[in-house]
């Protein structure tokens, strides 16, 4: 309580409210400090007061044989993941739990998510609303059922007061291609911040994993807890509810050439190389794992190429079901969960060049594990993973040039 | 409580703990961010605002009992998620790491002067 107190002097609250779920980020491991918390929190003989899932951990409890680091490590990763479990929480292990359906906060709901991309979706897509909640104080929440009452819970602080206007240049083709919605992303948290955006410029009705997409690249580059995509997002049906019918305090425009810049400041790797793919980061959708399935068709994973999908193990039962899980490990797909292959030693040859579609993993990949990048469509990825090179296609880029 | 000095490390973008720091050596290691290589330890890190990852409240904690924290950080606006790996470090470990919000000094600040962090969260250039 003691936390969420001073969690309420920083943002200024005058008070407390209730929250219904929580999501917690505190179970990755990051040394004796987290296994420190949390020895602190069962000794005071605490446990979560609200339906808790858990974030990704340090290690793939279903796969552990993908785990290449040292064991000594490994054991302290799970030790961490089972003390959160033991608090109550669900062994959820997912940076997507916006995926699973029965744990989903609805439009409205007051929650206290941790993990950077499920706050952004958490607040953008579903409409529910959390702030930005970081380790240790998401399980604080948990535990007493009670945050601040400030930042993104109130109403008031939801209007975008920042209009992100994707250019004339901008030709169709990109503009309804997944690859956009990453790239896009990291245009977004730099110029943001941790302000709230609006986006326009979209078709409507934008899908959830594009969305995700984002959400995930903005939280990478920037603070983004938030972004409004016109037509697309809950609380932005047209661009004045956005601005909740005020006066924006910056309209910015998004030309081409900003875009193919921070696309190619996504790859640190010249060459056509590579060693690995690393694809679902956030964890991948059953509807991803389609898609990457698709792609393949009936090509096989280049044996010199190492191809990752990290996904949530609640994504497994229907992927098994649909026979995509055979269909992507016949084709030399190797599945990851309850993990990142950035966040913990997954990689056989961490160093690269790994081929990601993430934003997000482009962005974190070379200081958390070294590794050299290249950034691209899932279709370029999928296709490098089977040529055992980098295959570009530049495709909806073309007329941007 | 005593006050905290340190020289400043002035960073012209926020940097995400996690994946910006390691926690292991102190090490600036954000590979997108323009002062890699620099080493936070010790240092009164002046940086605009925080960033990114949600994790970054753990690694703040733990640099902190590993003694490779910064001396004091200076934002120029709120952070939740560093505020707290502050507050959860001085409660197990006893070591106070002020987290403070300065956005007018913090602006002023030079690469390298000496800062002082006064008990009360004051903030004066030496």
């Amino acid at each position: 309580m003691r936390l969420v107190v001073r969690a309420a002097e920083v943002s200024g609250a005058g008070g407390l409210i209730d929250i219904t779920r929580a999501h917690v980020d505190s179970c990755l491991y990051h040394g004796q400090a987290s296994l420190d918390f949390v020895a602190r929190l069962a000794d005071g003989g605490a446990a979560v007061s609200v339906p808790t899932t858990l974030n990704v951990g340090a290690l793939d409890l279903i796969h552990p044989e993908l785990n290449h680091g040292d064991a000594v490590t490994a054991e302290r990763g799970r030790l961490l993941m089972d003390r959160y479990r033991a608090l109550g929480a669900q062994p959820t292990f997912t940076c997507a739990p916006y995926q699973i359906a029965d744990v989903r906060p609805s439009l409205g709901e007051q929650v206290a998510w941790g993990e950077s991309n499920a706050i952004c979706f958490c607040n953008s897509v579903l409409g529910a609303r959390t702030n930005r909640y970081g380790d240790f104080i998401d399980i604080a929440a948990a535990i007493t059922g009670r945050v601040p009452y400030a930042g993104l819970h109130r109403t008031d602080a939801r209007r975008a007061t920042l209009v992100l206007r994707l250019a004339a240049d901008v030709p169709a083709a990109l503009r309804d291609s997944d690859v956009l919605f990453p790239v896009l992303g990291i245009v977004l948290g730099r110029r943001a911040g941790s302000t709230v955006a609006a986006i326009e410029g979209l078709a409507s009705g934008q899908s959830e994993d594009r969305l995700k997409a984002l959400g995930a690249a903005a939280a990478s580059s920037g603070s983004v807890a938030m972004v409004h995509v016109i037509g697309s997002t809950p609380e932005a049906p047209t661009l004045d509810a956005a601005l909740q019918h005020q006066t924006p305090d910056r309209i910015e425009l998004v030309h081409v050439r900003d875009l193919r810049q921070a696309r190619d400041a996504l790859t640190t790797e010249a060459g056509n190389e590579l060693t690995a793919v690393s694809l679902g980061t956030p964890h991948a959708s059953l509807v991803e794992l389609e898609r990457y399935a698709a792609l393949l068709g009936d090509r096989r994973v280049h044996p010199e190429v190492e191809c990752l999908i990290s996904t949530g193990r609640d994504v497994l039962p229907a992927a098994s079901e649909r026979g995509i899980l055979d269909r992507l490990r016949e084709a030399g797909v190797e599945l990851l969960v309850d993990t990142c292959s950035y966040i913990a030693p997954i990689l056989r040859d961490p160093g690269g060049p790994v081929m990601t579609d993430s934003g997000k993993w482009a962005y974190y990949a070379p200081g958390n594990i070294s590794a050299r990048v290249v950034f691209g469509s899932a279709d370029e990825c999928i296709n490098s993973a089977v040529a055992g090179r980098v295959v570009r296609d530049e495709g909806v880029w073309e007329e941007a040039s | 409580m005593t006050e905290v000095v340190g020289r400043a490390l002035v960073l012209e973008e926020g940097l995400s703990l996690w994946g910006g720091m390691d926690p292991a050596t102190g090490e600036l290691i954000d590979a997108h961010h323009p002062q890699r290589g620099a080493s936070l330890t010790g240092r009164i890190l002046v940086m605009p605002s925080g960033r990114g990852s949600s994790s970054s409240a753990s690694v703040l904690a733990e640099s902190v009992r590993a003694g490779t924290a910064p001396a004091g950080i200076v934002l120029g606006e709120p952070d939740l998620i560093l505020a707290i790996g502050a507050a959860v470090a001085e409660e197990l470990y006893g070591i106070r790491v002020p987290v403070v919000v300065a956005p007018e000094v913090g602006a002023a600040m030079r690469e390298g002067e000496t800062v002082r962090i006064g008990h009360d969260g004051s903030v004066r250039r030496a």
